[in-house]
């Protein structure tokens, strides 16, 4: 399977990507570890006409204490993001799922930000920054704007972010609660869950429970009334539209969707 | 456009589509055909190579992505013409491969894994290449010769 043509720049700089983005428009997509992008190129379900490659925009690489929250650059590897001794000790859930997305040679190449982008709910990290209640700094050409995570995915593969602008960062407060834990249920590691379920201290996000991954907000309601985890987690499938595939329909999902809650909020306790 | 690309430690230079996959590039413009497509989906690992040492799936990665950068393939690993690189002695002591389809993909992982991981456990190794899939399903063999890669400093196996 080989791409559709496309013609192909790169970038050396954040500047010099808004640049050429500007230039081309909607024919651009931008080109980052190209995990979720190239796939669907090859495949053809996507057919950019320019490719911008920001693969090696090295200043968008980072993570870093700022100002009483945690700065991860949107070009950080799944790789850089486990490996990290600042996520480790500050935001160990982020480390954690950034460790278990698809396997080493994807955590080699995936970035954080073109994940986010990308916008699909399927996969892991998106709920993890909803999770996190992470604020998604954009820069266009007319300069730069912050969209809480929340507002940040709109619907299936459509995310806030414009024609011209680029993810650059995310701003993530240092959790109140220290409890935290990752669960998703896959058949091979490189596939996406089929359920996932991100916590950290009393938020609850749930991957592939939706065109958009969701905060099970009927779960985290009944926690700050009190309840136990496991009833709590018995709220897990409410207000959520799961699909149905091949891996699973969507009754299936809400049933996995109850467990996973259920274990992820026994372990987030037991770590607080 | 014109790519230059550091291959087995040689530069290789080419003018290709701004499409053409590494992979492809790598097996049909350099001809070096030890590195195999298996899904084209970037699910199995058979076409992994190093990229600045590092592994990647090289079905997912375009040659323009690799311009000015080293690769490594399974050709490269051994240092010279009459001996192996110790992770294929270990692949070979520890009969780490059936019908062989898998086996260069698995072999660059794990030397990527070693890379990253010197002295890995056995649950180590078996999720350092969740990556690579052997359809002859020889993993226990496989799990085996990067551990005994592993310690051939310590006078193992390899």
């Amino acid at each position: 399977m080989i791409p559709a043509p496309f013609t192909y720049k790169r970038a050396g700089s954040l500047d010099e990507a808004l640049d050429l983005a500007a230039q081309d428009g909607d024919e651009a997509k931008f080109l980052a570890g190209g995990h979720s992008l190239l796939p669907l190129m090859k495949l053809r379900l996507a057919v950019p006409e320019v490719l911008i490659d920001i693969g090696r925009v090295r200043e968008l690489s980072y993570v870093r204490e700022d100002d009483g929250h945690i700065a991860v650059g949107a070009l950080t590897s799944y790789g850089d993001l486990a490996g990290s001794d600042l996520l480790a000790t500050e935001l160990p859930l982020l480390a954690a799922a950034a460790g278990q997305v698809g396997d080493p040679q994807v955590r080699h190449c995936g970035t954080i930000g073109g994940s986010l982008v990308h916008g699909d709910p399927a996969a892991d990290l998106p709920a993890v920054v909803l999770a996190l209640d992470a604020t998604l700094v954009v820069r266009g050409p007319s300069g730069s704007r912050e969209i809480g995570a929340g507002e940040f995915f709109h619907s299936l593969f459509e995310t806030a972010v414009q024609p011209g602008e680029l993810l650059t960062e995310i701003r993530i407060p240092k959790p109140q609660a220290p409890g935290w834990s990752f669960q998703k249920l896959t058949k091979r590691a490189i596939d996406w869950a089929i359920v996932g379920v991100a916590v950290q201290g009393g938020n609850v996000a749930l991957v592939n429970m939706g065109q958009t991954p969701v905060r099970a907000s009927a779960v985290e309601q009944a926690l700050a009334a009190g309840a136990g985890t496991r009833d709590a987690a018995a709220h897990a499938a409410e207000g959520t539209s799961a699909p149905g595939d091949i891996n699973g329909s969507p009754g299936y999902r809400e049933h996995l969707a109850r467990v996973l809650v259920a274990r992820a909020l026994a372990e987030s306790a037991a770590r607080s | 456009m014109k790519v230059i690309i550091t291959v087995n430690g040689s530069q290789a230079e080419a003018e290709v589509e701004d499409r053409t996959l590494l992979v492809h590039f790598l097996r049909e413009v350099l001809g070096l055909t030890a590195t195999n497509v298996g899904c084209d989906t970037s699910s199995c690992g058979a076409c992994t190579v190093l990229l600045d040492g590092r592994s990647v799936k090289s079905c997912t990665v375009l040659a323009a992505q690799a311009d000015g950068r080293e690769v490594t393939t399974v050709e490269g690993l051994a240092p010279g013409p009459d001996e192996l690189h110790p992770m294929q002695r270990a692949f070979h002591a520890e009969h780490g491969l059936q019908c062989g389809f898998c086996t260069p993909g698995m072999v660059m992982a794990a030397v990527s894994l070693l890379k990253e991981n010197p002295s890995p456990t056995e649950d180590e190794v078996r999720l350092g290449l969740e990556g690579n899939l052997c359809r002859c399903t020889g993993y226990h063999n496989i799990v085996r010769a990067v551990l005994a890669a592993s310690t051939a400093d310590e006078g193992g196996p390899a």
